[in-house]
């Protein structure tokens, strides 16, 4: 079988760290080839290597038969290697067809855009593979889904062979994904091969013909899916078998610490209303997990409670005391912390150091404030049982944040969090959004053990699975309004679909939606 | 960042590694922009041999040429800082030139009190001066929390505002009947500065701009107020999200930054004007942008830039005398030294005739 890509002995440091460490892979013509492995295995640094964005430091690379180098993205395209990144490279304001031929545009009298062309572009490539996006749409109206399939469509107009994918399923909705499964096979049979990285073990076994599995740098191997089962798999990712048991209930009747009553709040959007009368009562040592489609007013929810979004009408109380109109420094002194489904932008300072970014928030308190400095033995004893509580790694409070992998930057954040005073309700908004199996796991016992310490959790999760494993009650949000709040166990499994699919009234709503 | 355990560092690793580090990357843009300044001093048709080694003999060519430097080196350390700090809160301050005049009116009208002991008279003039910029430069923070105004057209407009309003104040209400120049009466004996070498304009300002700078480090580096600023210039999300008040920063950034333009008028007026007069700031205020640049936005960096900066400045009056080349050719230099700086990428080009990946302006990597 011929040989799309063929790796030998890639080797790539990033300082102290062994990103990839002599790597070798042949990726098939004409198959989709999944990478697995866990945060920091070194996925993403092979492929910005494949796409020209990093250079090995050894090793060489082989595409078609022909021994490439590839020094920036437009080697990689001569080559037909293209790439859809997890942050979409789009220029929002443009329309669909306007970013498709960006760089490359069909013009009349060699200057002006020809956009009747343009569209036409769009139409005909969206018709061949299946990827349905309107050409004239503007990119900041489209779902986080269809942006991807401008994406792709994107890389197929500059003549993609070999399609790299990010995380691709990372920020997509379960109808999304499947969506984008159907047009992985499509792109397949139309000859192209797709590489694509995840950590997700079960959209590996339902899409890709072959996988790689890196850890800690290293390639763990290569092996053909049907030969597999998902055990096999966990074990290959992590070296150990993960429990995923759910344990432990919550204790009962514990005091209330967050009530919320008919809570209203503006959306991002101006001029559309995302929480709609919001009532929610979260007591001590209890998870309330929090269930919906993304976009249903989790986010607005979460930015309120801490402070950031004001607030138009209702009322909230922590601990019995209204925090409507507080900074989020009030809220942050009445002990209810938050970790930011965000990371880069709310989570961590990239530049900062680990250490630095590990005192945040605390930096002006005792013990960590002596007098108008900063006590430097007292911040250094902070972060040594941090990163080691919560196995940071590497484990060096001297380098800045930017250069932790994503799941050590989350663990940070977590850490950071976990340990705030007072702590009286933490929030966790996508907790473990595009976290590996171990660290997610990680997190989850974290959380679980808060809880059992009596600390009230809100917890904001697009997983179901994970809202469903952790959460002692959980409520539906659906269009701005909790529209269901009970205990886990009386919800039925198809029950809690159609709510957060469809809301209260599930046929008309149905129809409303389309 | 990781620098020693790196275990093995092929060719060309070490080079790239120092065009990372700030110290480098400046002499380095320094000494290209010499380089591109003597180009174009050849295509003007001049000697640029001689232009520089007049600018040298200018530098270091006596004692008094020296304490020149130093002299000059003051406002710029100052101005330096007052670009600096803000740059380390995420703010563009380009208003250190209103700053400045506004601290040094406010210096002169101090100054030409009678009556004051020195040992009161001289604090009370550097004071007031600084505290004049350091309430003035709170005027754009303000603006830009309570209106989004953007403070690089904040500061750029309050500049002409205040060059304006002064050079009013002393062609009218300020302006002593029997003086020809526009400008206020001279300050008293007891607020001038005490000079360090004899006939040269070098004052006891060095030091306490000196001062300034090593006290804004380790505030900046130490303290809990230096952290939250920092913390605000990286990510201002983050650091409101974990309670610290964006507003409260921006207006303290601003302060210390108008505070130390301030403090350079008033040095200027106190030890070397001895008065106010008009227009006699060459553009110190917008020269600590090259100076903030250059140093990194470090005040340790800062002390160095000034420097640097300040001796190409007197040189270049020697070199103005001695030979047919123009002194404003130093902000031909400056110039250039800023354009190497905001291009680390050209700069690796240059140096590795092979374009990396990435490249990022040194705004970016202030803490690096």
């Amino acid at each position: 079988m011929d040989m799309a890509i063929r790796i030998r002995g890639v080797t790539k440091r990033f300082g102290p760290t062994l990103a990839n460490d002599n790597i070798d892979l042949d990726i098939r013509q004409g198959e989709i080839h999944a990478i697995l492995g866990e945060n920091g295995a070194g996925k993403s640094t092979l492929v910005n290597i494949l796409y020209g964005l990093y250079r090995p430091d050894a090793g060489s690379i082989t595409v078609g038969g022909q021994p490439a180098r590839i020094d920036s993205p437009a080697d990689a395209a001569s080559l037909g290697i293209q790439m859809v990144h997890q942050h979409f490279m789009l220029a929002v304001p443009f329309t669909v067809a306007e970013n498709l031929v960006i760089g490359h545009e069909p013009r009349r009298l060699g200057v002006l855009l020809d956009r009747r062309r343009s569209e036409e572009i769009v139409r005909s490539l969206s018709q061949r593979y299946g990827l349905d996006v309107d050409p004239r749409a503007h990119v900041e109206d489209l779902s986080v889904g269809a942006r991807q399939r401008v994406e792709i469509l994107k890389a197929l107009y500059r003549d993609a062979r070999i399609l790299i994918l990010d995380e691709p399923t990372a920020v997509l909705t379960p109808p999304e994904i499947v969506e984008l499964f159907r047009i992985m096979q499509r792109l397949k049979e139309e000859g192209k091969t797709v590489i694509f990285i995840t950590h997700k073990l079960r959209e590996v076994m339902s899409t890709a013909d072959r996988l790689t599995v890196l850890r800690h740098g290293r390639l763990v191997g290569t092996h053909d899916v049907a030969q597999l089962n998902e055990d096999m798999l966990v074990e290959m990712m992590v070296g150990r078998l993960v429990d995923a048991e759910a344990t432990g209930e919550a204790r009962q009747g514990g005091q209330i610490v967050l009530r919320v009553r008919g809570l209203r709040a503006p959306g991002h959007q101006s001029g559309v209303e995302a929480l709609r009368g919001v009532d929610l009562d979260i007591r001590e040592g209890e998870i309330m997990g929090i269930a919906g489609v993304e976009g249903n007013g989790q986010l607005e929810l979460v930015e309120a409670l801490v402070g950031l979004r004001p607030v138009t009408a209702g009322e909230m109380q922590l601990d019995g005391v209204s925090i409507v109109g507080r900074s989020p420094r009030e809220i942050l002194g009445r002990g209810l912390v938050c970790i930011h489904e965000d990371r880069q932008a709310r989570g961590v300072i990239g530049e900062f150091t680990v250490e630095e970014n590990l005192i945040l928030g605390e930096q002006h308190k005792p013990p960590l404030k002596r007098g108008f400095f900063m006590d430097r033995q007292a911040i250094h004893g902070r972060t040594r049982a941090l990163i080691e509580g919560f196995d940071i790694i590497p484990p060096r409070s001297d380098i800045q944040a930017r250069y932790l992998s994503g799941g050590n930057q989350q663990k940070l954040v977590v850490a950071r969090e976990m340990t705030a005073r007072p702590l009286r309700l933490l929030i966790a908004s996508q907790p473990t959004r595009g976290l590996d199996v171990g660290a997610t796991e990680f997190i989850h016992r974290k959380l679980r053990e808060l809880r059992d310490r009596g600390t009230a959790v809100l917890l904001v999760s697009a997983d179901l699975d994970e809202v469903r494993l952790l959460s002692s009650r959980l409520a539906v949000m659906f269009k701005g309004e909790v529209i269901a709040d009970r205990p886990k166990g009386e919800y039925r499994d198809a029950e809690l679909g159609a709510l957060m699919l469809r809301g209260r009234q599930p046929v008309e709503l149905a129809s409303e939606r389309m | 960042m990781a620098g020693a355990e790196e275990a093995r560092p092929n060719a060309g690793n070490w080079l790239r590694r120092a065009l990372n580090s700030p110290f480098l990357g400046s002499l380095a843009s320094f000494l290209l922009a010499i380089g591109a300044a003597a180009l174009l001093i050849s295509l003007a048709g001049f000697d640029a041999g001689e232009g520089y080694s007049a600018m040298l003999r200018g530098i270091f060519g006596s004692r008094m040429s020296l304490s020149d430097v130093l002299a000059r080196s003051t406002p710029l350390l100052l101005t330096g800082l007052a670009v600096a700090v803000p740059l380390r809160a995420g703010l563009f301050n380009v208003g250190a030139e209103g700053q400045l005049l506004l601290g040094a009116l406010l210096a002169a009208v101090v100054g030409m009190l009678p009556g004051i002991p020195a040992w009161l008279h001289i604090p009370l003039t550097l004071g007031l001066g600084s505290l004049a910029g350091a309430l003035f430069g709170m005027v754009p923070a303000y603006l830009k929390a309570r209106f989004r105004a953007h403070e690089v057209i904040t500061t750029i407009m309050l500049n002409y505002i205040v060059t304006l309003l002064t050079g009013y104040l002393v062609n009218y209400p300020l302006h002593p009947p029997d003086e020809m120049l526009p400008a206020t009466e001279i300050i008293a004996a007891s607020a001038q500065l005490p000079r360090l070498v004899r006939g040269s304009q070098l004052t006891i300002g060095l030091f306490v701009a000196i001062a300034c700078a090593f006290v804004l480090h380790l505030l900046l580096q130490r303290s809990v107020m230096g952290y939250e600023i920092r913390a605000v210039g990286l990510n201002a999300e983050a650091a409101e999200a974990k309670g610290i008040r964006r507003t409260r920063v921006w207006l303290l950034a601003m302060a210390i930054g108008g505070a130390m333009s301030g403090l350079a008028g008033a040095t200027e007026v106190s030890g070397v004007q001895l008065r106010f007069l008009e227009g006699f700031s060459p553009g110190y205020g917008f020269a600590g942008i090259a100076v903030a640049l250059m140093g990194y936005a470090n005040p340790l960096g800062v002390i160095l830039a000034a420097h640097v900066l300040g001796a190409i400045r007197t040189g270049a009056l020697t070199m103005d005398r001695t030979t047919s080349i123009p002194a404003d050719f130093v902000t031909v230099i400056q110039g250039l030294i800023l354009v190497f700086l905001s291009t680390p990428g050209l700069l690796r080009l240059l140096i590795e005739k092979r374009s990396p990946a990435t490249g990022s302006l040194p705004i970016e990597d202030l803490t690096s």
